[in-house]
């Protein structure tokens, strides 16, 4: 992917409104691969009692950081949309800490990609939440 | 056979809303996502209002996957939760007890088409609630019941009274 390409492709995630709304930053794009972290914040908790951010704040976030890798594919296409998308919960974010994504397209056929995607707070081993799924693919004309 | 008076409907009603409402109340996230629910006896709908910051897709426009997604979750949540303290709302001069949320295992969405920029509905169904787990199916749909816009099932650590 060139650097205007990954600039364009940058430009566009953080155009998105639902994903500015939750303060997302593309952090990382290029090859079928993307990184993007969301900061920790009060409108965003799912469990007041713990402060715990809700599980669809972070599917957003993994849903948003897997479509942009399928976009940033070199044979990728101008837009995707999401099929099916699987979320693991392994454990509780840590309140106050940004969630950080990395989603990658392990397989393209010539009509979807396949992508696997993991979310992890300040303690990096252990990962928040993992993700797979499926996105339209429409291969750009040679 | 006698039975007792039944309660006055004013007074029954009052008392599920506020139950539902405190239910509602305590997720700041569904405040964020502009969603409220519908309720008929027992029977929850969610409704997410439709506004500007759910859009994923601003060429089409197309509401976020990931809005669809947390709508989803979070009704399916609110039914488990209300389904909990159903029996104790219906207790007479019960105090209901404090309340804790399940935890989502995982959650699987299907995209079956594009959310429109307008109102969406959805509705969840437990398939089972044991002790410990809960199965749920969730259906969503905007202008027409019969055609979903996306469904999705989810798997939920139920609260333990005492951890």
């Amino acid at each position: 992917m060139t650097a205007d390409k990954a600039k364009l492709a940058a430009q566009f995630i953080e155009a998105i409104p639902h994903s500015r709304a939750l303060g997302m930053k593309l952090t990382g794009i290029g090859d079928g691969e993307a990184t993007i972290e969301m900061p920790y914040s009060e409108k965003l908790i799912g469990d007041p009692e713990t402060g715990v951010i809700h599980g669809g704040a972070v599917s957003a976030l993994m849903d948003t950081c897997s479509g942009a890798a399928v976009m940033s594919h070199p044979d990728g296409p101008r837009a995707t949309a999401t099929i099916d998308l699987r979320i693991d919960y392994m454990r509780a974010a840590t309140p106050g800490q940004t969630i950080r994504t990395r989603a990658y397209c392990y397989h393209v056929t010539r009509a979807v990609a396949f992508v696997r995607a993991e979310a992890v707070d300040d303690d990096a081993d252990r990962p928040v939440a993992t993700a797979t799924g499926a996105f339209t693919f429409e291969r750009s004309k040679a | 056979m006698s039975r007792p008076r039944p309660e006055p409907v004013q007074v029954v009603k009052q008392r599920r809303d506020a139950a539902l409402a405190a239910l509602v109340a305590r997720v700041p996230y569904i405040q964020f996502l502009g969603v409220t629910f519908d309720r008929r006896g027992d029977e929850l709908t969610a409704i997410m209002h439709y506004d500007d910051k759910l859009i994923g897709n601003p060429m089409l426009p197309a509401i976020h996957g990931g809005a669809t997604a947390a709508f989803l979750e979070t009704t399916a949540i609110i039914e488990l939760g209300w389904n909990q303290i159903w029996q104790e709302i219906e207790t007479e001069g019960n105090e209901l007890p404090p309340l804790r949320l399940p935890r989502t295992i995982d959650f699987t969405v299907d995209y079956l088409r594009s959310g429109l920029p307008r109102d969406a509905y959805a509705r969840a169904r437990i398939n089972r609630v044991g002790r410990r787990y809960a199965s749920v199916h969730v259906e969503a749909w905007q202008d027409n019941r019969d055609k979903l816009f996306a469904q999705a099932t989810g798997h939920f650590m139920m609260p333990q009274l005492n951890d």
